[in-house]
């Protein structure tokens, strides 16, 4: 008897939808999505994986195993950059030390390439055209672009909701809806609607209102189970969020940017400090120039890109006068901790804010 | 006579592999090359205090150094190699040190070149521009970098050689020390290791010590995705050398990012070599090591069936 396929991939936000679809339509094949990160995702990881190894690295062994547990047989690792770039070989020997038996592909690509994509997957399913791959390819981007538009407005509104839930009820009937299309004309569609319904919640939002910019390490950043969904606190403190850094930004618009993003860190950098480093140090500088009240830079513990930027940062913080508060997660990381730091950091701005409001300039 | 230009080399990180490169041809120029002294508590210290506490311990060390440089020579020495050839690249702290310098010393004045062959900037080049701010004749320089490059590449030949010899000496128990050669070499780090493993009659085997181009190739054999060039050099010393030595010592600071990943590795794969994996930290104190080391050449000695003696 041949086993069924069931691919699988670690989590990463709500990106699992279009990797879904794209899998599924690219591959024919089963799709097997790891279930949604808890506690037992991130100790699993951690009791399997190396001591002071990155904590990205710990969630995606959580994630497979969760998955292989439910059946999965095919396992993907995207990679690029830094240590992630070498994720997938070590991913693999410890999960076959496990006793698990699957197929491991490591899509370990340094620039972005839809046409290597294409002769990759054409590798596992030979009836694969060049056309539906690219029409699939659009589609999920298109369904990236939405999930991406559709998370930007919610984090600069959802501290102020007149009632609660709102927001949340919303971006849940989405993804739900989202996750059924397969049109590219479905996915403009359900956007349209969606972010009409969404401006529609009433808000009560100051107009000066604390704004603060979160940048640093993609994966904190995104996955928010592992940044203990911090821009949710903030929100509940009735700060306005704002951050760069998502899926369409990495893939779509980044990499064509990447010298104009090392230009608009100038004069802090003059080179490429590695993964999202430069982005890091480039947007702060951006945040601070448009008067943002203060910056959030979150990182997993040891992360060196980042860790290579904190001083630079620390720097654009004196030089612009603008508060940065830091976090490093780790597995261990105190939930209390992080909301304690949070909050007297709220209570700094907003004291920061109201002395300075009369002069303050709009 | 005009006092010549004092350039000061900190005693961190890369010296250690490039060193006779870098400070011939610095000396070639007709410039001084002014190197920090051997790592102490007072290096450290000062190393600690202008650095992001996450940092890796040998990237806090070489702040030290620079500390210690920077008001004593005209300029500090701070390249930056980020990849020797297309399909490799350096650790990305290494990415980043002219700016984290810079960035922690306002005002200090960096001498520096970028090989990063990934984005088309090569060794010679990068040498030639640099050797133009401290010498205007560029027919010094060009010779100034091939006699520099010559007498790094008979350094290392010679080193190669030395360690060959020792190899095949089969009186003693032979340990690997597999680490990166800023560490292997640090006062701190990696002195204090290998003066122990004198101390218990053991030869001890270097992982620098042996032809790049052999080690990287030797290296896929272990891991084939590794991407990090001088982790590819200590995996394929591993390689090259696991049939003439006893144990290998992993050594790595706290919390090395490449290191993490490595080292796990290699311990998965290589199996019939007694494997011992040192982590350094700021508050390391030596008794530790001294049993860890003691009882792992115990292990080692049973093994071959030799009784150590004291
Ligand atoms: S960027 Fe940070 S989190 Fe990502 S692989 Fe590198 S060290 Fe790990
Ligand atoms: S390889 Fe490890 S020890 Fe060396 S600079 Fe990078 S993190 Fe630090």
């Amino acid at each position: 008897m041949q086993i069924e396929n069931k691919v699988t991939f670690p989590r990463l936000g709500n990106y699992h939808i279009p990797i879904s679809t794209f899998v599924e339509k690219t591959l024919n094949a089963k799709v097997c999505v790891s279930p949604a990160i808890t506690k037992r995702t991130i100790e699993l990881g951690t009791k399997h994986s190396p001591d002071f190894v990155c904590v990205p690295f710990k969630y995606n062994i959580g994630n497979y195993i969760e998955a292989l547990e439910n059946g999965a047989n095919i396992l993907i690792q995207a990679g690029g950059g830094c240590r992630f770039g070498y994720y997938g070989e070590v991913q693999e020997e410890i999960l076959k030390s496990l006793g698990y038996e699957f197929k491991f592909f490591n899509i370990n690509d340094r620039k972005f390439k839809p046409l290597r994509y294409y002769e990759l997957l054409k590798k596992i399913n030979s009836k694969l055209t060049f056309r539906k791959f690219m029409y699939y390819f659009y589609l999920i981007y298109k369904q990236i672009f939405a999930i991406d538009k559709i998370e930007d407005y919610i984090r600069k509104n959802i501290g102020f909701e007149i009632n609660k839930g709102d927001f949340e009820n919303v971006e849940k009937r989405f993804l739900v809806e989202l996750k059924k299309t397969e049109k590219i004309r479905d996915v403009n569609n359900i956007f349209t609607k969606y972010i009409t319904l969404l401006k529609k919640i009433p808000i009560n939002k100051p107009k000066n209102c604390l704004k603060v910019g979160i940048v640093g390490e993609l994966y904190v950043l995104i996955e928010p189970f592992s940044n203990y969904f911090i821009e949710k606190e903030m929100a509940s403190y009735g700060i306005e969020v704002q951050r760069y850094i998502n899926i369409s930004y990495l893939f779509f618009s980044r990499k064509h940017k990447k010298s104009r993003t090392l230009k608009l860190a100038k004069p802090y950098l003059q080179y490429d400090i590695g993964a999202d480093g430069v982005d890091s140090v480039a947007h702060s500088k951006e945040l601070a120039k448009k008067g943002f009240d203060g910056i959030i830079h979150i990182k997993p513990f040891g992360c060196m890109p980042e860790i290579n930027c904190m001083p630079i940062l620390q720097r654009l913080s004196q030089d612009y006068k603008i508060p940065i508060l830091y976090f490093s997660f780790d597995s261990q990381t105190s939930e209390t901790g992080v909301k304690t730091r949070l909050e007297a950091f709220y209570d700094m701005l907003s004291m920061r804010k109201n002395l300075n409001s009369p002069l303050a300039p709009l | 006579m005009k006092a010549k230009i004092r350039v000061g080399i900190p005693r961190g990180l890369l010296y250690y592999k490039h060193k006779v490169l870098w400070t011939n041809f610095i000396k070639e120029l007709g410039a001084d090359p002014i190197i920090s002294p051997e790592t102490n508590k007072e290096i450290l210290n000062n190393g600690i205090k202008h650095s992001i506490d996450e940092g890796c311990l040998s990237s806090k060390i070489y702040m030290g150094h620079v500390d210690w440089l920077r008001n004593r020579v005209d300029y500090v020495f701070v390249p930056r190699v980020a990849s020797y050839s297309k399909n490799d690249q350096t650790c990305v702290r290494l990415f980043a040190l002219p700016d984290i310098v810079e960035n922690t010393f306002y005002g200090i004045k960096l001498l520096k070149y970028n090989l990063d062959i990934q984005n088309g900037k090569t060794e010679k080049v990068e040498f030639l521009k640099l050797g133009l701010k401290l010498n205007k004749n560029i027919f010094t320089v060009i010779s100034a970098y091939k006699k520099a490059k010559i007498r790094q590449l008979e350094y290392e030949k010679g080193q190669e050689a030395r360690q060959i010899k020792l190899l095949e000496n089969v009186g003693k128990l032979k340990i690997l020390i597999a680490s990166h050669s800023y560490n292997t070499y640090d006062k701190l780090i990696g002195f204090p290791v290998k003066h122990y493993l004198e101390k218990l009659n053991t030869e001890v085997i270097y992982a620098d010590r042996v032809s790049k181009n052999n080690a990287i190739k030797a290296s896929c054999k272990i891991s084939k995705s590794l991407y990090w060039s001088h982790n590819q050099e200590i995996l394929g010393a591993v390689e090259l050398y696991k049939d003439k030595i006893d144990g290998i010592i992993l050594l790595t600071t706290f919390p090395c990012g490449p290191d993490s990943l490595v080292n796990d590795l290699c311990i998965r794969k290589i199996k019939n070599i007694p494997i011992a994996y040192i982590l350094i930290d700021e508050l390391q104190g030596e008794a530790g090591m001294h049993t860890r080391l003691e009882s792992f050449v115990d292990i080692i000695s049973a093994r071959k069936g030799v009784t150590r003696c004291r």
